[in-house]
């Protein structure tokens, strides 16, 4: 279930960075200068990163970590 | 010439960098340490140097030229949507395949394929269609250096002067310090990435008087309003764009990157910040590059719009030599030096040229991967490393770095720079191609190496058809597309005036979508590896 409301996360930041509702348009200018368009984007950007702090929270492949680090101490103890 | 001065301060300390990193490793003449710093990375210095490998001299020059001509859609098309998919396949290919590095010893991507899919010689020909794709990104790191050295010291330091001096620097570090020197300039380099965006929008912004007047004058303008928009571009294009993003991880460069982190956890940071790091890049220079078009007081960027004009009013009458012309002075790939020149301080001018120069000089990691690749995939693999021993591969390496850094800078003097322009264009959509490659050796168990073969030689034979069909059909004037074949009413194939358009798609949609096709057709009707190999892939513990 939560693997596939991640999956459902990552599809729709997908989609909206197609953002065809602002394309034609520059206003408003956020903070006066800045087109919506842009700073839309701008956003989408700080969205991307918090959905990788969710993937990484929820869907961090532990398993391959701990084969890696079992292995590493057991080559440790046999030298 | 004090600009041109603060450059060469930044080359001396990349170069000790480099030597530092040499002392540090003196006594560890090992393959593993030399070429990927013993995977000892940490978490700081490996998501710097992860993204710093991935940035290249476009990150600030092409991008803000990029802007000047086509607007705000540029933050887009480039770096959101980057910041969106570069960290999710680092999430789920990169980690796997540092887990997989570790497990079984792989230095390159062509070392996993090889074991994975029980080929030899198929894995030859990964290594060739990556290394031919690789190759044209050392060339123009060196005609960009040189290129930007000329300019910042204001034509004093001539062309073959300043690419010589590029090519020694960064054959230097990358000749004593190997993969730990690399990334740890890489390192040194995206700080200063990070600052020049920065500081470069505060100077600006200042001197142009704010950014507010600047913005609705260009609203006001009936030729320069659409760049505050994404009008121009066809959502189309721009949604094929997100398929670019794709070969990042393909690329061998930041593959081999990806078995350097000391622990899997220190590839938690990279992919959180990762899409902030383009955002504090792009942001700034898109943003400038748009606002150049409202400069004035510069007469350089006055003859880029005018040429502009003239190709977008009269180009269509014009013979395909002087559009190319024409297209080449429009260009605005140096609007961010001029806006420096114009409006930073000497000194202040001189400390962001360094962070140019950081990222014209990205071919560190290009030229390391391909030394890599060279020692374990053809020296090491038939025969040389068991015949000579390891200490004479480092040393190989090293030759390699020397031999190709010399043959990239004597071409960088005689050959165009736009030839190599447009091989990185291909490049792009090639190892997106390749990214295929990837997924279905490390999560699908069916997939066979004849179906890595069919998809290497179609990535091949597409870069190849892609780039015989531009040349032989010379790009349009801005405006509609040429249609060169029409498919039941439908636009099945066009020239545009950027590249190529496959109904309406960029040529990486199809290209990546036929490459997944491949091979899992090919896969399916193909003899898979033996049980034995399957589960050393997909036994991890669950």
């Amino acid at each position: 279930m939560k693997r596939t409301l991640l999956f459902l996360a990552v599809l729709t930041l997908y989609v909206l960075h197609q953002d065809f509702w602002f394309w034609r348009t520059a206003h408003p200018l956020v903070f006066g200068f800045v087109p919506i368009g842009l700073f839309y984007q701008a956003c989408f950007s700080v969205a991307a990163s918090l959905l990788m702090l969710l993937l990484v929270k929820f869907a961090w492949p532990d398993h391959l970590e701990r084969e890696i680090e079992q292995r590493e101490t057991e080559e440790d103890v046999t030298r | 010439m004090i600009p041109a001065i603060f450059v060469f301060v930044y080359l001396a300390a990349v170069l000790y960098i480099g030597i530092f990193a040499f002392r540090q490793a003196r006594g560890r003449e090992r393959a593993e340490d030399y070429f990927l710093a013993s995977r000892s990375l940490g978490p700081f210095v490996f998501l710097f140097s992860l993204f710093g490998t991935n940035m290249t001299a476009f990150a600030i020059l092409g991008s803000s030229g990029h802007a000047f001509s086509n607007g705000i859609v540029t933050f887009g098309l480039m770096a959101s949507s980057s910041g969106l998919v570069i960290p999710l396949t680092i999430f789920l290919i990169g980690t796997r395949v540092w887990a997989l590095g570790k497990k079984f010893g792989f230095m390159t991507p062509v070392q996993m394929f090889r074991d994975r899919w029980e080929c030899e010689h198929i894995g030859t020909a990964i290594f060739v269609v990556q290394a031919v794709l690789l190759v044209p990104y050392i060339i123009i790191g060196i005609m960009g250096g040189g290129t930007t050295l000329k300019v910042i010291s204001g034509d004093l330091v001539p062309y073959w002067f300043g690419g010589a001096i590029v090519a020694l620097v960064v054959m230097g570090y990358v000749f004593f310090g190997g993969m730990r020197g690399t990334a740890w300039v890489n390192t040194f380099q995206t700080v200063l990435f990070l600052l020049f965006g920065v500081i470069a929008i505060i100077v600006i912004g200042a001197g142009m008087g704010g950014f507010r007047s600047a913005a609705n004058a260009m609203l006001a303008s009936p030729a320069l309003a659409p760049l505050l928009t994404r009008e121009r571009i066809s959502p189309l294009y721009f949604f094929s764009y997100t398929f670019i993003p794709l070969s990042a991880i393909a690329f061998p460069h930041i593959l081999i990157f990806c078995l350097t982190a000391e622990k899997m956890n220190h590839f938690k940071k990279t992919v959180i910040f990762y899409p902030l790091c383009i955002l504090a890049i792009w942001l700034p220079c898109v943003f400038l590059g748009v606002m150049a078009n409202r400069v004035t007081d510069i007469p350089q960027v006055r003859a880029k719009q005018e040429a502009r004009r003239v190709l977008a009013t009269q180009g269509k009458t014009m013979e395909p030599e002087a559009r190319d012309q024409l297209r080449e002075q429009a260009a605005g790939d140096d609007v961010i030096m001029l806006l420096l020149q114009r409006y930073a301080p000497l000194w202040l001018a001189g400390l962001l040229g360094a962070g140019i120069m950081a990222a014209v000089m990205a071919s560190d990691s290009q030229i390391l991967a391909l030394s890599t690749m060279f020692t374990e995939d053809i020296f090491a693999f038939y025969g040389g490393k068991r015949r000579f021993g390891e200490a004479v591969q480092v040393h190989t390496g090293r030759i390699f770095i020397v031999i190709i850094t010399i043959v990239a800078y004597a071409v960088a003097l005689r050959a165009p720079e736009t030839i190599f322009e447009l091989a990185i264009q291909y490049a792009f959509s090639g190892f997106a191609a390749l990214s295929p490659l990837l997924v279905a050796a490390l999560f699908w168990k069916g997939s066979t190496k004849w179906g890595a073969l069919a998809v290497t030689l179609w990535t091949a034979a597409a870069v190849v058809a892609v780039a015989v069909f531009q040349h032989a059909v010379p790009a349009p004037a801005p405006g509609p597309p040429l249609v060169f074949w029409n498919l039941g009413g439908t636009e099945a194939l066009s020239r545009t005036p950027g590249g190529t358009a496959v109904f309406g798609f960029m040529p990486v949609v199809p290209m990546v979508l036929v490459s997944a096709l491949l091979m899992v057709v090919v896969s399916l009707v193909t003899r898979k590896p033996k049980q034995t190999t399957i589960a050393k892939y997909f036994g991890f513990s669950k």
